[in-house]
């Protein structure tokens, strides 16, 4: 029932998203944080970049900022990414590209969990002397985290089904992999199946596992 | 209650450690500080009360810039508050707050809340930082919530870990902004028996209450604020028994006969 996988790296191609979906999770969430610190830094002209970086990027379609990595960044500007073989670059622009879109709603998720920290943690962190970043990173993102990990699962999960979108550029993950099957085997609906089923695999354990994190880890007060 | 009295007329008025000139904010149309003149001595206690939005408590977070002000003078210990940056860091390290939400940090064990300063600040190693943390929960005594969460501590712990938190820093002045007005009554007095023991210890504080107790028998001066003013200011005998403004005695007459 299952020959018609013969021929076709399905798990390599599987392997390929989780590596794209793991370090665009890691770039995005780096970038992110740095984005919601600027959001509710003091610097007039850094809450002015974070709001306006924020604005842009999440209104622009994923598919064009992947092929602008593509088309616009590699042959237009000559990014290379440090690679002249067509696949690495491929891969690593489209890790680019999801870190820069993707950290736009980990920066908004974030922020929001900014707010769930109650004032009087930041005065009595600026009170015993501790500056800005020392407040924002020992006292009020620790917490913030914690009351977000529920919302960064539901961009997490949003990621891994949007790395089909490197597809555009040739990146030879599972979405690429499974057009290719359907344009050459007859079993359409299974195949969409076996696809289907894959992503569910993947995404399903990380937001079950992210809702037992966010329970354990909830700060009490 | 009369030596702390006798020790605040020994000291020399050179030794202003908080002086306020001329201060003055307002929060929208409300001018909620008016030309406030106000000078602490080192060592000194002064409890300041009034009614509800008299501007006490704006005045007790401007001495550590929580709150800025729009013209006059704040200085501690003879240098100007700075505006922003480290220097305001460095300032507010030497002032300890104590708030009337407590606010320990939520994420960190009693003893992390009384070492972080420390560490981070005063670049203290860790095993010094733990050894003083310890001493100073000894002090107000809840050596044995250490490792808890503040969460799990009573109010009037947590009120005694902020006040030793307060303390790691060695602060030059202590403002306590309602420090017992959060509190369950039968907690309030854990709470005031350690800031008398501070106050006899020679801690210079500032006490934003309303337990006329404490301030009749540990402050060396009252203040009566009313409507944005120091209305009033005297030792506080003279001040419970024979106050001189006509606001002041309203004030007294309604909460003195409970």
């Amino acid at each position: 029932m299952f020959d018609f996988l013969e021929g076709y790296d399905v798990l390599g191609a599987f392997w390929t998203t989780v590596q794209l979906t793991i370090l665009s999770a890691v770039g995005s969430l780096i970038w992110g944080t740095l984005l919601a610190a600027m959001r509710v830094s003091p610097v007039p002209l850094m809450r002015g970049f974070g709001t306006a970086y924020v604005h842009i990027v999440r209104n622009i379609p994923l598919t064009v900022i992947i092929v602008f990595t593509s088309l616009g960044l590699a042959d237009i500007f000559g990014v290379t990414m440090g690679s002249r073989d067509f696949d690495v670059q491929g891969f690593r622009l489209a890790v680019l590209g999801f870190v820069a879109y993707t950290a736009a709603f980990v920066c908004e998720a974030i922020r929001s969990g900014i707010n769930t920290v109650p004032l009087g943690q930041a005065e009595a962190a600026r009170a015993i002397g501790l500056n800005f970043s020392q407040t924002l990173r020992l006292v009020v993102l620790p917490q913030a985290f914690r009351s977000v990990i529920g919302p960064l699962a539901n961009v997490l999960i949003a990621l891994t089904k949007n790395t089909t979108v490197a597809a555009a550029i040739g990146v030879a993950e599972a979405a690429l992999v499974m057009k290719e099957m359907i344009e050459n085997e007859a079993q359409v609906l299974l195949i969409a199946a076996v696809f289907a089923f894959g992503f569910v695999v993947l995404t399903l354990p990380t937001g079950l596992i992210f809702g037992w994190l966010s329970k354990r880890l909830a700060v009490k007060r | 209650m009369t030596e702390v009295s006798v020790t605040k007329d020994a000291v020399p008025a050179a030794d202003d450690l908080v002086v306020l000139k001329n201060v003055n904010k307002h929060f929208g149309a409300l001018h909620v500080l008016q030309d406030i003149d106000l000078t602490i001595a080192r060592g000194e206690v002064v409890v300041v009360i009034g009614p509800s939005g008299s501007g006490k408590s704006t005045l007790c977070r401007a001495i550590n810039r929580l709150e800025t002000i729009e013209s006059g003078t704040i200085s501690i210990d003879g240098k100007p508050l700075p505006a922003e940056g480290k220097e305001l860091a460095r300032l507010r390290a030497d002032v300890g707050m104590v708030f009337q939400s407590f606010n320990l940090f939520a994420h960190k064990t009693v003893l992390e809340n009384v070492t972080l300063g420390q560490l981070k600040v005063r670049k203290a190693d860790k095993k010094a930082a733990e050894e003083k943390a310890r001493a100073l929960l000894d002090r107000v005594g809840v050596t044995a919530q250490a490792d808890k969460y503040p969460a799990q501590l009573s109010g009037g712990q947590q009120q005694r870990v902020a006040i030793a938190r307060a303390l790691a820093m060695d602060p030059k002045v202590m403002l306590f902004d309602e420090p017992t007005s959060a509190l369950d009554p039968e907690m309030i007095n854990e709470v005031l028996e350690v800031m008398q023991q501070l106050a006899r210890d020679g801690m210079t504080m500032i006490v934003v209450t309303h337990e006329m107790g404490f301030a009749r028998s540990a402050a060396n001066r009252v203040v009566f604020m009313a409507d944005g003013k120091i209305v009033e200011e005297a030792v506080p005998d003279q001040f419970f028994s024979n106050p001189r403004s006509d606001r002041a005695k309203d004030f007294l007459s309604k909460i003195l006969h409970h």
